[in-house]
């Protein structure tokens, strides 16, 4: 019997993985070839989706991008036994873009089947709660803490000091809220791991509500993700009926409840105060702080929110222990960083590697490059509130801290690259456009500044007083960045004046 | 074509409400309930769900405001969400979402035989492989109008099915 594996990542879905699946079963039943189809996660290699992988002797070999019609041919070939065939990459884990990362949070995601909880644990899984249920909460929290761990949705807080400040709060109900709301245009690492592992995110919020001593959780999802909530609803109930969740957590005394709820198309709602007030059915309006979220939260309880990454990262750092993961990175950015490859670019996907790597390296030897061949003109890292940064400043180091003196942020980890073709003056009124679109209105320098900006761009695009407005378009940024309750008036202004900075030209033409 | 979704009524309403269990009986999972069984939430159902989570009206009119999927009439039987944020514009999104408005229908709008609605969305999660689009809820990636009239005609298919 040969087992092969067809991604079910939506990505891979995307560009036909679904037909590849049906059509291998299909020949395989004409032929008499005795096959398992497994639907993993993606590896990340997506230019090579749909990546058919063979189940052989010395591997599993790779065969990519695969189409319907290539399905009989690889047949013929052989490829049951991984035989030689131009769509062969080989084996996949000697594929160099793959094994010079160094996959921490990523480590089970495109290897094993999503949905079984014995290959799960076959592959590490469940071991990080285990020892956190014979370590105690103290001892957990101070593992987190150890490991350098920092928020992986943006802001870089370290998780250590939340926990550690959700743990500590008097309270007869916690919370603990995993922010799946990845909105950020060029970010899907969230979306690959709840569609390829999603029990590393159940596990790493057991393992934060036993230790914070919170009973129930919620994972805040988005309706753009139909896929990801299917499969992380198929994981919940499978971890209920396996005592994963529920009362009795793995046998112990916790109690640890699990629930899923999605959104309904609002881009602050990734903001973790508009996603509490979302939590609690309402608007979702930005809640000014103090009081933090970890001290008066969701409906008003002590409640830790972290990204699906930071949660994700936990059990790992458990396993393999903190010091381990402090050991990577660079200066006070520890550990991996799930980067994500995305736009114009010729092989996208997900690098996860130790933060300290360069822009350029990325882009360049991993990206390969732009997809259309011609050269790169500019790279937004972070999301839509991240900075543009040009080709010939591509030597930033990816940490948190050098991120910030060149300007930009890691943010979520979104790379986004562009073309010459791209029009600067554009992307930065598309920025304000969208910052208009998204608001929630609760403070002024956002709702108003944003609509102000297009205006203004729109007045410079067109050639209207240009001197006079770029002025006034820098003060207006400079007001938004100092006076917005919360990153996303705050942050627009990054992409806009990355882009008056490094590409004045496109504002002159 | 046929409706995806049930018919309105407020017995039918109520009883959707009342198969919420105690931690959704807030006023966005409500809403989401209702556009899950009917496709949208008329302005009828404000008073309801208001009732149902126990707020007030001006307060559920609020949520059903805010958030840009809520819809207040009925859809299309074919919704087509396009990715126009910033890693499908580096895909060429702008000039495909113009291809869309001069064959389906502007973003925003319904098509000439009333079969489709063009939305905009930001951010499907295909970053790398843009531009993207979700017919219904089937992901395209690397799209194009050849690509996306195949995927409405499959949309079609199943919706008629």
């Amino acid at each position: 019997m040969t087992t092969i594996y067809v991604p079910r990542d939506s990505a891979a879905r995307s560009v036909g993985a679904d037909d590849v699946a049906v059509a291998i079963a299909r020949e395989a039943a004409v032929r008499g070839a005795d096959v398992t189809l497994i639907r993993n996660g993606s590896r990340g290699l997506l230019w090579l989706e749909p990546l058919v992988e063979v189940v052989t002797e010395s591997g599993r070999v790779g065969y990519g991008p695969v189409t319907e019609s290539d399905v009989a041919g690889l047949f013929d070939a052989g490829f049951l036994a991984g035989s030689d065939h131009p769509l062969s990459v080989g084996i996949v884990e000697e594929i160099a873009w793959l094994k010079d990362q160094q996959r921490v949070t990523f480590s089970r995601v495109g290897i094993v089947d999503p949905l079984s909880l014995n290959d799960y644990e076959a592959h590490g899984g469940l071991v990080g709660l285990r020892r956190a249920l014979e370590i105690g909460g103290d001892a957990v929290v101070e593992e987190v803490l150890a490991s350098g761990l920092r928020g992986r949705g943006g802001a870089g807080f370290p998780a250590g000091i939340k926990w550690r400040t959700v743990r500590g709060a008097q309270s007869d109900q916690k919370y603990v809220c995993c922010n799946a709301d990845e909105g950020d245009s060029g970010t899907f690492a969230d979306r690959m791991l709840m569609e390829g592992d999603p029990f590393t995110l159940i596990e790493g919020m057991v393992i934060a509500g036993i230790t914070t001593g919170a009973t129930q959780g919620f994972i805040y999802s988005r309706s753009e993700y139909p896929d990801a909530n299917d499969t992380m609803r198929e994981a919940l109930e499978i971890a209920y009926l396996n005592g994963l969740l529920g009362n009795g957590v793995l046998g112990s005394e916790h109690a640890f409840d699990l629930s899923l709820r999605v959104g309904a198309g609002a881009y602050i709602c990734g903001e973790e105060t508009a996603m509490l007030e979302s939590l609690e059915g309402l608007r979702g309006m930005v809640r000014p702080k103090p009081p933090i979220p970890a001290l008066e939260g969701l409906f008003g309880m002590p409640t830790l929110v972290n990204n699906v990454m930071t949660l994700a990262s936990v059990p790992g750092i458990l396993v393999d222990g903190s010091a381990a993961y402090q050991a990577l990175g660079s200066e006070r950015s520890r550990g991996t960083q799930v980067f994500q490859l995305a736009g114009n670019i010729a092989q996208g996907g997900i690098v996860e590697i130790p933060f300290g790597i360069t822009l350029s390296e990325l882009v360049n030897t991993y990206g390969g490059g732009t997809r259309s061949g011609r050269p790169v003109r500019a790279v937004q890292v972070g999301g839509p509130l991240g900075a543009y940064f040009p080709a010939d400043k591509l030597d930033v180091s990816l940490d948190y801290e050098a991120m910030l003196a060149a300007g930009g942020m890691v943010g979520h980890g979104g790379v986004v690259v562009f073309d010459e073709s791209v029009d600067m003056s554009l992307q930065a009124r598309f920025a304000m456009e969208f910052c208009a679109k998204e608001s929630c209105g609760k403070c002024t320098p956002c709702r108003i500044g944003a609509v102000r900006g297009v205006e203004t761009i729109d007045k410079i695009r067109e050639g209207v007083d240009r001197p006079g407005n770029l002025v006034l378009l820098n003060d207006l940024c400079d007001l938004m960045t100092d006076g917005s309750l919360c990153a996303m008036g705050g942050l627009t202004p990054m992409p806009v004046q990355s882009a008056l900075r490094h590409f004045p030209e496109d504002f002159q033409r | 074509m046929v409706s995806r979704y049930s018919t309105w009524s407020a017995e039918a309403a109520q009883q959707v409400l009342d198969l919420l269990s105690e931690g959704e009986r807030l006023i966005l999972p409500a809403l989401q309930a209702l556009q899950h069984e009917f496709g949208y939430v008329p302005r009828e159902a404000v008073g309801i769900v208001a009732k149902h989570v126990n707020v007030s009206v001006a307060d559920t009119h609020g949520v059903l405001s805010f958030y840009h999927e809520l819809r207040t009439s009925p859809p299309a039987p074919i919704i087509v969400s396009v990715c126009v944020a910033e890693a499908c514009q580096a895909n060429g999104s702008r000039e495909l979402v113009t291809s869309i408005e001069q064959s389906i229908a502007p973003v925003g709008s319904r098509s000439a035989d009333g079969s489709v609605d063009v939305v905009e969305v930001f951010c499907l999660g295909n970053c790398a492989l843009g531009p993207a689009v979700l017919v219904n809820e089937r992901l395209v990636g690397r799209v194009n109008l050849d690509s996306l009239t195949r995927a409405v005609a499959t949309a079609r298919d199943e919706v008629n099915a």
